[in-house]
């Protein structure tokens, strides 16, 4: 069961497809204000479970607690090619009752970087400019978690920047964001914790720098390179000093960290 | 209600963006155009039109019941064309393009979705066959100077028979493609027909089997039942050698189905609709 302030709870959440278990029993808790990204290889479930918390996918068994409105941008979506980006916005606010009006609408467009385009028609707009359009219409109704499959997919690398800041944004205001994403540096870069979902479990889960775990200590020393796998950074002065007290030359000491995507290639099974 | 009104506004708004209307418009008056010149060169090559021949037939009655009912035959069949295409792709086709599942997590319900089609699809629908019936009839009173027996039973008749296929056609798309929708409900509409066609042969030829397998398919499919009865209706007052002639006439099989068939519609568009919802409600998107 979710816990008082939590924008997300989902408890025992399983899901069958004929045969294919997508989801087998996912836990997963997002708090008010936290961002949490969602990382997985392709068929792992992450869709799946994004839209069981929207309402779109019956779950098999297990719950879903939401703690408040929700917004979301489906990773396949598409938007009425003859609605402008203003119209586009409107609908959804009178769908969600949103009392915000024009300048709600002006505020969003302007921050995903579309106030001048305000007027152009869905179809007429580049993919990416549909992808950022789709995180104001996500915004909509000052939802208390927003819900974003691979909203950075059609963007180019200053509209990921623009993302990435809205995110940071949005953490600010309290909002709770789901990023399901492939690219792990830009999880790694704004996201709190991060779950690894893997043949519809989740096989990790913590923040970047957990996930990021030491590596071992790596010493270069005139009898050559000494390894300390289990050692951390705060081993060093203290090997160090055993090695000097040893009578060794250190010439050098390596703190050998592994990166989010060395854990998740081992968590998934990729290496 | 008002989650609905939004998506029928805007399932309208989408029809006359993408000029819908304006088309439909085009070819009705193309339609009525047609219909009103050959509706004047019968009346104008007809001599007896007008008056009773020796045998007691009121060529005028035959003659303009005969041209309104081929109208209404037509008007059916282009308000069906209209209600298929504003839903063949309502729920199945838009949740496969990805248009659905944005304004579904908003949240609005499933019910209040397929009802906001219904209600956007089935009100122009309505709109459409009664005007075009009503055009019709004041068309044939130009020329023939013949007015039906009953104008607002059959017209409204009409406009609930179409607002049925729009249903089956809205139910339809929940669960096939916008392709093999648009066959079946097609298809429906083709054998509704093929029952009035049966109806009229069990007319001509006395046959009591045909008659109730015509009527057991008119019950099964009830648009048809209600172009029957619309039939049926404009033509309700006429006795006598006239009436013997409409009935051996194209539409002489058509039949009134009787006070039970407007609760029956009820409950019928009811069960559609709850069908519908509940195949809907078990769809993943």
């Amino acid at each position: 069961m979710g816990a008082v302030g939590d924008a997300l709870a989902v408890h025992e959440l399983r899901k069958r497809y004929g045969a294919n278990e997508a989801l087998k029993g996912v836990d997963l808790r997002i708090g008010e204000g936290e961002l949490v990204g969602l990382l997985g290889p392709n068929g792992a479930g992450k869709s799946t479970l994004v839209k069981i918390a929207c309402g779109l996918v019956r779950p098999t068994s297990g719950s879903v607690t939401l703690g408040g409105a929700i917004g979301y941008l489906a990773e396949l979506f598409r938007f009425p090619d003859w609605l402008s980006a203003d119209e586009l916005l409107q609908l959804h606010q009178k769908l969600a009752r949103s009392p915000g009006g024009a300048a709600e609408r002006r505020e969003l467009l302007e921050l995903v970087g579309l106030a001048e385009v305000a007027q152009r028609r869905v179809g007429a707009m580049s993919k990416g400019m549909q992808q950022r359009l789709g995180i104001a219409q996500a915004m909509i109704g000052d939802p208390k978690l927003l819900l974003l499959d691979e909203p950075t997919s059609a963007l180019d690398p200053a509209g990921r920047r623009t993302v990435r800041e809205l995110l940071e944004n949005l953490r600010s205001r309290g909002v709770a964001v789901l990023l399901n994403s492939h690219l792990l540096s830009e999880v790694e870069l704004v996201c709190d914790r991060v779950a690894i979902i893997a043949r519809g479990e989740v096989v990790a889960a913590g923040s970047p720098d957990e996930l990021s775990r030491a590596g071992g200590v790596e010493i270069e020393t005139g009898r050559g390179t000494r390894t300390f796998s289990q050692a951390t950074r705060e081993d060093v002065p203290r090997l160090v000093r055993e090695l000097v007290d040893a009578g060794e030359d250190v010439y050098e000491v390596r703190v050998i960290r592994s990166s989010l995507e060395d854990t998740y290639l081992e968590v998934v099974g990729g290496r | 209600m008002r989650g609905a009104l939004i998506i029928a506004s805007f399932a309208l708004q989408e029809s006359v963006r993408r000029r819908v209307f304006v088309v439909v418009a085009l070819l009705t008056i193309a339609f009525l155009a047609l219909y009103g010149l050959g509706t004047w060169q019968i009346a104008k090559s007809a001599d007896e039109i007008g008056d009773t021949n020796s045998n007691g037939i009121e060529g005028r009655v035959v003659a303009g019941a005969t041209l309104l009912g081929l109208s209404m035959f037509a008007t059916l069949f282009l308000g069906a064309i209209l209600a298929v295409f504003l839903t063949l792709g309502a729920v199945r086709g838009d949740a496969e393009r990805g248009l659905l599942q944005p304004l579904l997590v908003r949240p609005i319900s499933r019910g209040t979705f397929l009802a906001g089609r219904f209600i956007a699809a089935a009100s122009v629908c309505a709109a459409y066959v009664i005007a075009v019936f009503l055009a019709s009839a004041v068309i044939t009173d130009i020329f023939v100077d013949w007015w039906p027996d009953r104008i607002v039973g059959p017209a409204l008749e009409l406009g609930v028979a179409v607002a049925i296929i729009a249903a089956l056609a809205l139910a339809g798309s929940v669960v096939l493609s916008s392709t093999a929708n648009g066959i079946a409900v097609f298809m429906l509409f083709g054998a509704g027909l093929t029952a009035g066609l049966l109806g009229q042969i069990a007319e001509a030829l006395s046959s009591d089997t045909l008659a109730d397998v015509s009527k057991g398919a008119s019950w099964v499919l009830p648009f048809e039942a209600l172009y029957q009865s619309a039939l049926s209706h404009i033509t309700a007052d006429t006795i006598g050698f006239t009436r013997f002639a409409i009935d051996l006439g194209p539409f002489g099989g058509a039949q009134a189905f009787g006070a039970g068939l407007w609760p029956y519609v009820v409950v019928y568009s009811a069960a559609v609709g709850a069908a519908a919802l509940w195949a809907f409600r078990r769809r993943d998107l």
